[in-house]
């Protein structure tokens, strides 16, 4: 492998094969936001796997020039950890969605985490089962009507970051689907990320779900509903900019500046390296407004880290030296 | 001890072979004192066959009938296939070992039991209302109650241990007795304490104590009549070693990934009686192994799909209940045609059934428990030393043709250990991958050695040949999804077409026996040693009896259909309700035949095969 690799456009990154995602479908944007991000990873092509489940954030593998691989059903964390231990030099993407990667995958997900292994996860939340045609997820609202609640889901939902954070995560991120340039930043960092990078885009559904996120995307409301969180600066949102984020001494509120004595000094500036994951966790909690960008991003080792040294601590140990050592080792005798 | 035994050799009787059970409470260590008289000797030269018999509970209450853990050694002069049927020296620790293990007992046989622990709570555990010892129920066997735990105590007493660590070594004493009674030396099993308790001097010194004290006590009392020796068994010239069969499959995979300059990656789940594989490869990370224990046993054969794809011999280790879960992974790996081998050592079922106990029963899982057509390869192991060879052939056919392959093998040969002629690893046959393309060669990703129909396996990382693959319908060559209905029945065909052609490439049917006559025995797997025991004697008596046993189940070998018709009758004996006999029924329906089965969690013996097979050239 030469050190150097090509120069890259997005071009490079795009298959022949024809999209089938419904005209409209979120997928489209994270699609983009991919094939743009790639170039400005530094890696080579041939050093990107994409590896996904089952359902319409599944088929995502089939539209990118790397190695891919379609498996079952919420596996894919599971197949990409196997991928990964083979080949620690790869840049492997778990592409996933909120019935394959909470429901029938939700162990495999949590079990990742907790390991931190070196992947990065996409998970295309759009609330809803899209592939089987609209049946509710893990994540749709109390009361969300689909073709399996016609009188309103009464599952209350999981929420992505909460999960994360409470696996031991140290890399989650969440972004709205309609800002392809921030999510193509967002997934360069989850790249330069060592250990599992989730991230979850908030995708909107046109045919089962449409507008599920529009309370938070709407061009009229974005401003004063979307928190922007950039690491080392302050919580501040709003139109006007004038609003921000306090620690009241018992949970995050938003606050306007300038209105009750409350000045700049006031507003949390974000930690995303804090290795104490309590404010993240308050962050992910929030849902006015709504805290996108990267929430926490903490390097402790892998699980390939630490495989790796202790199978070179045993080699040093070992006894056998090749595995007619060991064959021969013990008890024999000879007849 | 077996009616040929004659010989005097001054004042020790000869014999050719014997079977001696140890039983005892899960805790008493009858697991270790068995290995310890089976590994001394193999040392002094015996053929030996042994099996553990334990509960699935690790710890059940003392004293219990279901707490009761036992271990049997079959060792010999003669060629030894078995743990043997018929015990003829047990030695029972208290009396729910006795009352559960008796019935292996003939008359005339002896029986060794701690007498001190028949006491009337003991006795109520294990249902007696009266000492068996005292009432006369064990007038017919040569019973030597000997005070076990009161002698033990007494050999350490100055040595200030605390009552359990004394009645620890209680094992070591009944271990000293049975070693005298067959002339073994104390010198290796003092070894093994020493590297056991080396770093406990004041346990060490008490088990050897102990020991010592049983050896010197059998020797004294009249009360064992003479002893006996087994002198060393003709075998195969070589360097032999004790292995048990979970280990040999282990080793057998560390084999195969050097010989075919693969890394080796085990995703696993612990289940019993597989989990011992994955211990034995998880302490040989440094030879490029990577073991990991995943969160369930789907994530076990996904990780090792996962590595496939990356181009690693993969693997992952299982028991029945497991590979009901793996099914639809298993699926994936037909559909994108990654190599696989997926290990199943059967246990009762169905459900959790008998997890500690063995049986054949999912070999029809193995052939068909996935949805769409989906063949894969299925093998089996037959003794505890073919574990490595299978485990090795699995490893073959997995990465020359492309293909998942289902290793069958049981707890009866798992657990069980036997001797295994060394061999190096430089002497196997090298693997001989499907070859990944050269750079700038013309490459689809399922374009196909025309001879195998194995596709050539590229893998992420090597530049140029970037595809992707799923479990969607493949379009032939290019690897596109494709829902054309012609092209779904021919990639049906041509994956079934791959699994057959496999026969051009494994080792035709051989017998034991005579290529023709009366009766052929069929058999499959890990009941190899009990069948082959039986038909020999058979044959020694002159009868026109042979064996053919498959290691090969799909496909078959080629010359089965030959070998079945040169006999007269034939039958299909197996560990489950008749599932090869099925297999055969439907591959070769134009011959009769006829089943032996048994589903009780245990291997056949050889005394029911022989009045079986006995029964059928009579009947002729």
């Amino acid at each position: 492998m030469s050190t150097q690799p090509p120069t890259y456009t997005f071009k490079d990154f795009v298959s022949d094969q024809e999209v089938r995602w419904c005209p409209g479908c979120g997928d489209y944007v994270i699609l983009r936001a991919m094939q743009k991000a790639l170039p400005m990873m530094g890696k080579r092509r041939e050093d990107f796997v994409f590896i996904s489940g089952i359902g319409c954030s599944s088929r995502f593998p089939y539209y990118m020039e790397t190695y891919g691989f379609h498996t079952i059903h919420g596996r894919a964390p599971a197949i990409a950890t196997g991928v990964k231990l083979s080949n620690p030099a790869l840049s492997v993407w778990v592409m996933t969605g909120d019935g394959d990667g909470l429901a029938i995958g939700g162990n495999h997900m949590i079990h990742v985490i907790r390991r931190n292994v070196d992947l990065n996860v996409v998970l295309f939340n759009n609330k809803i089962y899209g592939l089987t045609k609209g049946q509710f997820s893990p994540t749709s609202d109390l009361g969300q009507k689909t073709k399996s609640s016609p009188y309103g889901n009464t599952q209350p939902p999981f929420n992505f970051g909460e999960l994360t954070i409470g696996s031991a995560g140290q890399f989650y991120a969440r972004t709205p689907d309609n800002n392809p340039n921030d999510m193509a930043d967002i997934f360069a960092a989850a790249e330069k990320h060592k250990g599992t990078s989730v991230v979850e885009i908030l995708q909107n559904c046109v045919i089962f779900n449409d507008g599920a996120y529009d309370s938070y995307t709407d061009k009229t409301v974005r401003d004063d509903m979307l928190l922007y969180l950039k690491h080392g600066e302050k919580m501040i949102f709003g139109k006007e900019k004038n609003k921000g984020i306090r620690f009241n001494g018992r949970m995050l509120e938003a606050v306007t500046i300038g209105e009750n004595g409350i000045t700049e000094d006031d507003i949390l500036v974000h930690d995303a390296h804090d290795y104490n994951p309590s404010m993240h966790f308050m962050l992910t909690q929030m849902d006015n407004p709504l805290p996108v960008g990267i929430i926490r991003s903490v390097e402790t080792p892998t699980y390939e880290e630490r495989m790796a040294t202790q199978a070179e601590s045993i080699k040093n140990r070992s006894k056998y030296k090749s595995i007619d050592d060991l064959l021969f080792s013990g008890e024999t005798y000879s007849v | 001890m077996s009616d040929t035994a004659t010989t005097q050799d001054k004042n020790k009787i000869r014999l050719d072979r014997v079977v001696i059970r140890f039983a005892g409470d899960s805790g008493d260590g009858m697991q270790l004192t068995g290995s310890q008289f089976s590994d001394t000797s193999a040392m002094l030269g015996n053929d030996i066959a042994t099996f553990p018999n334990y509960p699935a509970e690790i710890r059940a209450p003392e004293g219990s009938i279901y707490g009761v853990s036992g271990f049997q050694v079959h060792i010999g002069e003669v060629e030894i296939s078995t743990p043997g049927d018929d015990v003829d020296v047990l030695v029972a620790m208290n009396p729910a070992a006795l009352k559960t293990n008796i019935s292996a007992v003939q008359h005339g046989k002896t029986i060794i039991v701690d007498a001190d622990e028949f006491t009337t709570k003991n006795l109520g555990k294990a249902g007696y209302s009266d000492n068996p010892l005292e009432d006369g129920t064990l007038s017919a066997y040569n019973l030597i109650p000997a005070p076990i735990t009161q002698l033990s105590r007494g050999a350490i007493k100055e040595m200030g241990l605390d009552n359990t660590s004394m009645n620890r070594t209680r094992n070591m004493f009944a271990l000293g007795m049975v070693f005298w009674m067959f002339s073994r030396p104390l010198d290796y099993t003092i070894k093994f304490l020493e590297k056991k308790f080396g770093h406990k001097p004041q346990i060490f010194e008490a088990n050897v104590k102990v020991l010592k004290s049983g050896y010197h006590y059998a020797e004294t009392m009249e009360l064992l009549s003479s002893a006996y020796t087994i002198l060393p068994a003709k075998m195969t010239g070589g360097t032999y070693r004790i292995l048990m069969g979970n280990t040999a499959i282990a080793w057998g995979f560390l084999a195969a990934a050097e010989r075919s300059g693969k890394h080796l990656f085990l995703g696993s789940y612990p289940i019993t009686p597989a989990s011992d594989i994955l211990h034995e490869l998880s302490e040989h990370q440094h030879f490029g192994v990577t073991t990991f224990q995943a969160e369930d046993e789907i994530a076990g054969i996904c990780s090792a799909i996962g590595a496939s794809f990356a181009g690693n011999l993969a693997l992952t280790t299982t028991s029945g209940p497991g590979l009901a879960l793996k099914s639809e992974a298993i699926g994936l790996a037909v559909m994108t045609e990654l190599p696989l081998v997926i290990v199943n050592v059967q246990r009762g079922g169905p459900s959790t059934g008998l997890p500690t106990k063995t049986e054949q029963a999912d070999l029809l899982q193995a052939m068909y428990g996935r949805n769409g057509e989906s063949p894969v390869i299925v093998v089996a192991a037959s003794s505890p030393s073919n574990c490595f060879d299978m485990a090795y052939e699995a490893s073959r056919l997995a990465l020359e043709h492309m293909t998942p392959v289902i290793l069958l093998t049981d707890g009866y040969i798992a657990n069980g250990s036997a001797p295994w002629r060394i061999r190096s690893v430089n002497d196997l046959e090298p693997i001989k991958p499907a070859v990944a393309p050269l750079p700038g060669e013309e490459w689809l990703p399922y374009l196909r050695n025309p001879e195998t129909l194995a596709r050539r396996w590229a893998t992420p990382g090597m530049p140029g040949f970037e595809h992707r693959i799923g479990g969607l319908e493949k379009e032939d060559g290019t690897g596109h999804i494709s829902y054309d209905p012609e092209n779904h029945e021919h990639m049906v065909k041509l994956r079934a077409e791959k699994v057959r052609r496999v026969e051009n490439y494994i080792p035709e049917l051989q017998l034991d026996g005579a290529e023709s006559g009366d009766l052929l025995v069929v058999g499959w797997g890990g009941t190899y040693g009990s069948l082959h025991t039986a038909v020999k004697a058979l044959q020694e008596e002159g009868h026109a009896v042979s064996l053919a046993h498959f290691h090969y189940i799909n496909p078959m070998p080629r010359n089965t259909r030959e070998v079945f018709s040169r006999f007269k009758q034939i039958v299909v004996c197996e560990l489950n309700l008749g599932q090869f006999a099925t297999l055969l029924r439907s591959s070769f329906p134009e011959f009769p035949y006829l089943q032996y089965n048994k589903v009780q969690g245990l291997p056949f013996t050889v005394f029911e095969l022989n009045a079986h097979f006995r029964n059928l050239l009579n009947a002729k």
